[in-house]
């Protein structure tokens, strides 16, 4: 039988491997065995349509063909309806969401808000955080009706969780010294938050809420799907009657938008810091 | 051995850094390069193995021109030069093992060297310079886990395992205390006449460089100012490199924090007061 | 000291300080008009385009609503394991195939490891595609493709990962240490040994942050595929949805909320025990 030898005497002998990621090798077996189930389970549960992939195959080379010369005219009135509806939308539901979450964001720092407003505030964040902006979508829609007004709602409202969290997190952090140069003056609360707390969170609080602009111009695309207007609505009608061309130019739009709003916002952002 | 022939680099800001540089360097020399921040030191060492590259002239490495060597060709080249780094430049997530096996990359294939299938005697060579250095037991240890002398170890015997002809040294001592500044260069020293190797060591510090070194090159704003003995650098000569200050080390100890003044005195100049 | 007396005492007395110069406040308040009457005009367009009689109806429907979907209908739960499954399985293909792909992207993307700056540019372009296109429309274009079914999820939630990975990742190769790859390279390396040892060990804590953090992302996503038929739990939230038979909304609700919770936990715990 070979000595059992320790890693510095193999080492010496020119035998030497990396040291494992977990020592104990029965663990070691074991995750890998787990994993290796785990990955058998769920791909025997997968079943595709095999003849329905291949029959989507033309499809999808005519969609990539769509993309090379998509139609922006054939629609053009939809896509523009759309397009200015997704972009109300935005705007409004950013600045009322913004708006909002000031309150809920100031309630929901510790250091600032008592405790049964912080929790209150936690609660609204926590809910508005959970779930996707779609399935609000689809609440909002059966409770306001169909078009714009049920979207602009869900963003406002997934925009107070948003930042409100945010600016929280912001508050918190902020320099307690001068708090303590402000209250010594003397100055009332409002003014404590308007000279102590306001010009330390003010930079951070615009960049946030651009970049938040940005996401919802991108969720304002998506919730149309279920009824609550934007430019997701002329696209699911263009998918569904197989219009790619369309389609391709609804998503090529899309792209450009985000792009811009995003090159905008970095701009904006380095602008107020 | 190494040949430098009037070898200039021009940033691409317009930056001069080295201008019409000329060293030869025989086999088993050690020189110390030593010269105020920004005088091209690190460009010119980097100008030898090509990190940088230079902008006029020619180094040859025994035969080799490596001005001339395309990417395989300057690959090859390198393994026959061994760079050790101001800040270790260690891989800090990876073991001290892996880190001097590094060293070995030169020689080996990319899924070889993924996989860290190192070959039996490469293993073992790479376990005799980590005993050498002092670090066999620390084999395993992450890198992050090393003090700084331990870490520029791992660093001399990671140059070591790509069996250099030369060595390139950049600032070696920069982020140590002064005895493991000592100890390290005289390592460096050692395995230098054990191994028969040439090496190029930029250094700040002057007495380092002129306990340790066989000869010494002074740069200034890219040009060499100074090549010569350790012992015929004098005052005058560390003027000329790094302008004026009282180089007397008497009155460094005595007034560490003053503002030296401006005119140093005439008869303390005068003297050449040896450095050691 | 001396102390220089304002002799002129008028001057003093009607001494004005603003934080702001003329010219600037008129400025501000051109841009505060501009806004306002833009944000005017934005909710005009959508007012017009909204039929208030159902809005003034909404705290009634709201309410209705909530009394059809309390209780949630607890024995529906037997029905909603095998799609819970199929929404884990699609989030953790999808985040695996996409880090497959987002892999190679970032690298090609990052400014100091691309092999050539219009491949960059063309990277760049994948990450900012797939990053502007949200999820659920990737599903919807693929369920046109392929098919309803699982794998036009799969497929939905790797494309929208790409973008996200991609973009995490570049930016923390473009952060890395430039010391060792010097050092490397100094050894004569080959380019990809260059990555495989000097880059990938710095950039691999935040490459399995990203991927766990982009995991507990597609987790939540998937669980609403199903709406436009790329498969999981969503198909059975459409189902519900358009029989309105909200209890089992709710009920799916609750499923969903809780599968968050845990996938949350989860991508904590891991993300801790990486960093």
């Amino acid at each position: 039988m070979k000595p059992l030898l320790n890693r510095t005497d193999l080492a010496r002998q020119g035998q030497w491997r990396p040291m494992p990621l977990i020592r104990d090798v029965r663990y070691r077996y074991l995750l890998i065995l787990a994993v290796l189930a785990y990955f058998c389970l769920a791909f025997l549960s997968i079943d595709v349509n095999w003849t329905r992939v291949a029959e989507g195959m033309g499809r999808a080379a005519r969609f990539l063909s769509a993309f090379l010369q998509p139609d922006f005219t054939s629609r053009s009135q939809d896509i523009i309806n759309g397009l200015l509806e997704s972009l109300t939308m935005t705007l409004t539901s950013t600045v009322i969401g913004v708006l909002l979450a000031i309150p809920v964001g100031v309630g929901a720092a510790r250091n600032i808000a008592p405790l049964p407003i912080y929790l209150f505030c936690r609660a609204i964040i926590a809910i508005s955080r959970t779930f996707q902006e779609i399935i609000i979508a689809i609440l909002f829609v059966v409770m306001f009706g169909f078009g714009p007004l049920a979207g602009m709602i869900t963003l406002a409202f997934a925009t107070v969780g948003f930042m409100a969290k945010l600016l929280a997190e912001d508050i918190e952090d902020i320099d307690e010294r001068q708090v303590e140069a402000i209250r010594s003056t003397g100055a009332r609360w409002l003014q404590l938050m308007n000279y102590a707390v306001q010009p330390q969170v003010m930079p951070r609080l615009i960049g946030l809420s651009v970049y938040r602009l940005d996401i919802n111009f991108r969720e304002s695309a998506v919730i149309g799907i279920v009824g609550a207007g934007g430019i997701g609505a002329t696209l699911n009608t263009s998918l569904s009657r197989y219009e790619y061309g369309t389609a391709a130019a609804i998503l090529i739009i899309i792209i450009a938008i985000v792009m811009l709003t995003e090159y905008c916002s970095g701009y904006i952002r380095r602008w107020v810091q | 051995m190494l040949s430098i022939q009037s070898l200039s680099k021009r940033y691409n800001t317009g930056d001069r850094a080295l201008t019409n540089v000329n060293i030869q360097i025989p086999k088993g020399q050690v020189v110390a390069l030593i010269g105020p921040s920004g005088a091209g030191k690190s460009t010119l060492i980097r100008c030898v193995n090509r990190l940088v590259e230079p902008t006029e002239g020619q180094v040859f490495l025994g035969d080799t021109q490596l001005t001339q060597l395309n990417n395989r060709q300057l690959r090859a080249a390198r393994r026959r030069m061994g760079m050790i780094f101001q800040d270790y430049a260690l891989i800090d997530r990876l073991s001290v093992m892996e880190n001097v096996l590094s060293g070995y990359l030169g020689y080996t294939g990319f899924w070889r060297s993924f996989l860290r299938r190192y070959p039996q005697d490469v293993i073992a060579e790479a376990f005799r310079l980590l005993e050498r250095v002092g670090l066999e037991s620390f084999i395993d240890k992450r890198a992050d886990a090393l003090s700084g002398g331990q870490r520029q170890r791992v660093g001399i015997a990671r140059a070591l395992l790509q069996n250099p002809q030369i060595l390139l040294v950049d600032e070696p001592t920069a982020s140590l205390d002064p005895k493991t500044s000592r100890q390290i260069m005289r390592l460096i020293r050692e395995l230098c006449a054990e191994r028969e190797l040439s090496a190029i060591i930029n250094i700040h510090d002057v007495h380092l460089a002129q306990q340790f070194a066989d000869r010494i090159i002074g740069l200034k704003a890219g040009e060499v100012v100074f090549d010569g003995e350790p012992e015929a650098l004098d005052t005058d000569m560390l003027t000329l490199i790094y302008g004026e200050e009282d180089w007397n080390p008497q009155t460094d100890t005595e007034d560490d924090d003053s503002v030296q003044t401006q005119t140093p005195d005439p008869i303390r100049m005068g003297a050449k007061v040896a450095m050691v | 000291m001396p102390v220089r007396y304002l002799d002129n005492s008028t001057s003093l007395a009607n001494a004005q300080w603003s934080a702001k110069t003329r010219k600037q406040q008129w400025l501000s308040w051109l841009t505060w008009l501009l806004g306002v009457s833009l944000f005017i005009l934005c909710w005009k367009m959508i007012s017009d385009n909204t039929l208030w009689v159902f809005v003034e109806d909404a705290p009634k429907q709201g309410a209705d609503l909530i009394s059809r979907m309390v209780p949630p209908q607890w024995d529906y739960t037997p029905k909603l394991w095998q799609p819970l499954w199929d929404t884990i399985n699609i989030a953790t293909f999808g985040t695996l195939l996409g880090i497959v792909m987002a892999f190679p992207c970032a690298f090609l993307a990052a400014r100091n490891t691309t092999p050539h700056p219009l491949i960059r540019s063309a990277a760049l372009m994948i990450i900012v595609s797939s990053r502007s296109i949200n999820s659920l429309i990737w599903a919807m274009l693929l369920v046109t493709i392929l098919g309803p079914g699982l794998l036009a999820g799969i497929l939905a939630i790797a494309l929208r990962s790409i973008g996200f990975v991609g973009k995490l990742l570049y930016e923390a190769i473009e952060e890395i240490h430039p010391t060792p790859v010097e050092a490397i390279t100094a050894t004569g390396a080959s380019r990809l040994q260059v990555m495989a040892y000097a880059v990938l060990p710095q950039v691999m804590p935040a490459f399995a942050g990203i991927s766990i953090y982009r995991w507990d992302i597609n987790i939540r996503e998937s669980t609403v595929l199903g709406l436009v038929g790329a498969g999981g739990i969503g198909l059975q939230l459409n189902a519900a949805i358009n029989t309105l038979a909200w209890d089992k909304v709710s009920m799916i609700f609750i499923l969903i909320f809780a599968t968050v919770l845990v996938s949350e936990w989860i991508s904590a715990k891991v993300r801790k025990a990486f960093l």
